[in-house]
């Protein structure tokens, strides 16, 4: 019973959906006012509907509904409580089910927090959402029910894949979620302005905390993603350029474009077109990636559909999306006008570089995901591109985009001098030279590449400080505490981004040029020593678990003759699936990973096992969150609220002079 | 210069830039691919020399032997129809199986053996990689022998 209301509250939802994708878009267009106003209504019952199809969902697992078809596939009687509520997005059809949730969240979040907007904006903004939202929900109701029947129902279910049954797997797709569909609303946005022809900075103070919001969930997403690959692939690795990490990888690079051009309109009143067009891109991205997961396309742990009629589904849907906007852009964009003028040497030049250099990087990707696809499409045999391709490309790629990004926010808008710039980086510039070169001379081991990662860490946080000393002496008041508390937020959150960044390139470079890693066979009593750390095996031990039964080790860590910590990795075996799964044993510090895993069992207690020392690992994903985290930060600041108050008074397009000039 | 010469040049500039970042590219991406082949072109000598490439196909049964280190494995990849005897020194992944698809990355030594470098087969039990099946598929389709015990379930 309970799992039809879930499906009548989808085919409800659709026809909400329907309506809000044409009625208020027609209202917008006519100038009726009682036909933009059911926009509103419209979404936040569609809200609602899919709310009740979500929790009908997660009954049936919570229930153990074993007559639910999705259900029986992908939990068990013996899955924990949390990993069962955690299987509604663990295959196919839940993880669209989650999708659209998220899309209606979106579409509420914007019904909340649009008072400020024109009602035509409005009414075009979640028009578009709606068909988003038709698409999907057509979609789930024609070949991925999540509430079809099983029947006669199966005795017990065939269980969560062991591989999702993680901490980081519960939390890791509705992240990553939020972030892709939350370009949809930068993606409304854009299709709004190119369907009302305006498009002044105020759009894009509108848009871009929604953006930012978007970009800090991929991130986040993305973070845990490769974290948990870290830990419970059992191969030490934090990312494989693999296809899937590579789909969600692609929005996050057009997003970073986007937000950066965003705040060139917003500032400048340039790059419009640029900036509609990354909005569509990011968002198209998106449902790439999305189609290239679940499509089966990709064979990974990801892809659960192998029904051809999904993937043309996804191809057709595809095509309208990005094909419409595209071809709206193409229409519509000449109306939208270019902007101020600016010199070659500036911020704006210099954010376009960063823009041009972060697509190309883009490109890139796409290109190395997509060409082994189109080659077996075309039956002209199977490749796979290496990760090397990825590494040669993105050095050169984002070195000189990096060293930009120290530049960039000291730059003046519109002409600034590079004499002048030169000037006043020169001793952050020698500070990050002469440390990046002695530093790994120092550590005991001195590449080009080494080096070249710590200097762009290094330049990015020096330049930040000169940034920050320059803005304080700059500006008047008493004591040190007063002008830092007058700086805005959301120039904090953008040296905290950046310093995020050079983070996460410190955690690269030194993992990259200090990890040490041996594969070792083990006697129960033997040592291994590694990075300084010598691992003692005390054999392996039974244990049974909720679902499954294990081998763990037990390893004694000592360093210098002191006792480090004792850790214990698994060798598990999950019975309904009967599938062996590695489960690594980490111990995380500040400066240093220490890794174990156990490979196979040997004769006589002896087992193969895998070693890794690892330094400076968690910078990579301390790096990310800091990222979010500014992110954060810069949407709190004060001129959004400002703006959006003083802008219920003054008529739009006079809220922000926009200056003029011809380059 | 005049702002019309100002501007034409910032574009030239902008598309020898895009130029030389989009060899880079495709020069990095043409010494990347990563080739598959099938152990009947092994065996028929199709396969490049000196470059790494990808083989797919089954483990054969009772083939796997350990060495004295525990580390280093020697197995026979076969498509049912050639047989390929494949060395990997390391740790094996958690769903390498005899009687298994399997993909392994590496060269061909001169006497004949593959030296994976990298063995994957990390998906769940039923899971045939795409690489195996197709080899699997196409040594059927060659109709030398066909084999009824294999099932290729996706």
């Amino acid at each position: 019973m309970i799992p039809e209301i879930g499906h009548f509250a989808l085919i409800l939802a659709l026809c909400v959906a329907a309506v809000q994708g044409t009625v208020p878009i027609f209202g917008a267009a006519s100038g009726n006012a009682s036909f933009m106003a059911v926009a509103k209504p419209a979404a936040r019952g569609q809200f609602l509907l899919v709310l009740i199809a979500f929790c009908c969902l997660g009954y049936a697992f919570a229930d153990k509904d074993f007559s639910v078809l999705y259900v029986a596939a992908n939990a068990n009687s013996k899955l924990p409580l949390h990993y069962r509520l955690a299987a509604i997005w663990g295959a196919h059809e839940g993880s669209l089910l989650l999708w659209t949730f998220i899309l209606t969240l979106w579409m509420m979040a914007v019904t909340l927090f649009s008072k400020h907007l024109p009602d035509a904006m409005r009414a075009r903004i979640l028009g578009v959402m709606g068909l988003v939202s038709l698409g999907f929900l057509l979609f789930m109701l024609t070949v991925s029910n999540p509430f079809e029947r099983l029947i006669p129902a199966a005795p017990d279910g065939r269980d969560l894949n062991p591989l999702l049954q993680d901490p980081g797997m519960v939390m890791h797709p509705p992240m990553l979620y939020m972030g892709y569909v939350g370009f949809s609303v930068a993606f409304a946005f854009a299709i709004a302005a190119l369907l009302g022809g305006n498009l002044d900075a105020a759009w894009a103070r509108w848009s871009r905390p929604w953006t930012t919001v978007a970009w800090c969930f991929l991130t986040v997403g993305i973070a845990l993603g490769s974290g948990w690959a870290y830990y419970e692939l059992g191969w030490g690795g934090w990312w494989f350029w693999d296809p899937v990490e590579n789909a969600s990888f692609m929005p996050w690079l057009a997003g970073t474009a986007l937000i950066h051009s965003l705040a060139v309109t917003d500032k400048r009143g340039g790059f419009k077109v640029w900036t509609v067009l990354l909005a569509i891109l990011a968002f198209s991205l998106s449902l790439l990636g999305t189609f290239l997961v679940r499509s089966g396309v990709l064979t990974s742990v990801h892809a659960f559909a192998t029904d051809p009629k999904r993937g043309l589904f996804i191809l057709v849907f595809l095509a309208v999306v990005i094909g419409g906007s595209l071809l709206l852009y193409a229409w519509r964009a000449p109306r939208v006008g270019l902007g101020g003028g600016f010199d070659p040497v500036s911020r704006e030049a210099m954010l376009l570089v960063n823009n041009v250099l972060l697509v190309v990087a883009m490109a890139s990707v796409l290109l190395g995901t997509l060409y082994p696809l189109f080659l077996d499409a075309l039956g002209l045999g199977k490749i796979s591109v290496g990760p090397p391709y990825f590494d040669t490309v993105f050095v050169p790629l984002m070195t000189p985009a990096l060293f930009l990004m120290g530049i960039g926010p000291l730059a003046q808008w519109k002409k600034a001098s590079l004499p002048d710039l030169a000037l006043r980086l020169r001793w952050a510039f020698g500070v990050s030279v002469a440390t990046a070169v002695l530093l790994p001379v120092v550590l005991g081991k001195w590449t080009p590449l080494l080096s070249l990662g710590l200097l762009l860490a290094l330049w990015i946080v020096t330049t930040a400080v000169v940034n920050i000393r320059e803005r304080l002496t700059r500006l008047e008041g008493a004591g040190l505490v007063n002008r830092l508390a007058s700086i805005p937020r959301s120039y904090w959150g953008m040296i905290l981004a950046h310093c995020g960044i050079a983070v996460f390139i410190v955690g690269v470079t030194m993992v990259k040029g200090f990890e040490t890693e041996q594969d070792v066979r083990m006697n129960v009593g033997d040592h291994a020593t590694i990075g300084g750390y010598t691992f003692q095996f005390d054999g392996a031990k039974d244990l049974v678990g909720p679902n499954y039964i294990a081998a763990r080790g037990t390893f004694r860590v000592t360093k210098d003759g002191h006792d480090v910590t004792v850790m214990y990795p698994e060798k598990r075996r999950y019975m309904v699936q009967s599938q062996t799964m590695t489960e690594a044993a980490i111990d995380s510090g500040l400066l240093r990973d220490l890794y174990v895993s156990l490979g196979e069992p040997l004769e006589a207690g002896a087992w193969s096992v895998r070693l890794y020392h690892k330094p400076f690992i968690d910078w990579i994903w301390g790096g990310c969150l800091i990222m979010a985290v500014g992110g954060v930060l810069a949407i709190t600041d004060r001129r959004y609220r400002l703006a959006w108050r003083r802008e219920q008074e003054v008529p739009v397009a006079a809220s922000q002079p926009v200056e003029a000039s011809i380059v | 210069m005049t702002p019309r010469q100002k501007r034409f040049s910032l574009i030239g500039l902008g598309l020898v830039a895009l130029g030389i970042a989009a060899a880079l590219v495709l020069n990095a991406f043409q010494s990347n691919l990563v080739f598959f082949f099938t152990p009947t072109q092994v065996a028929n000598g199709e396969v490049p020399k000196g470059q790494s490439f990808r083989i797919g196909g089954m483990v054969e049964a009772g083939t796997l032997q350990r060495e004295n280190d525990g580390l280093t494995v020697h197995f026979v990849m076969s498509d049912t129809v050639k047989r390929v005897p494949v060395t990997y020194k390391g740790i094996l992944p958690d769903l390498f199986k005899e009687g298994k698809g399997a993909v392994a990355q590496g060269k061909l030594s001169p006497e004949g053996t593959f030296v994976a470098s990298e063995v994957l087969a990390k998906h769940d039990e039923n899971y045939m990689p795409p690489e195996a099946a197709e080899a699997m598929a196409k040594a059927k389709a060659a109709g030398k022998q066909s084999s009824n015990t294999l099932v290729v379930t996706p």
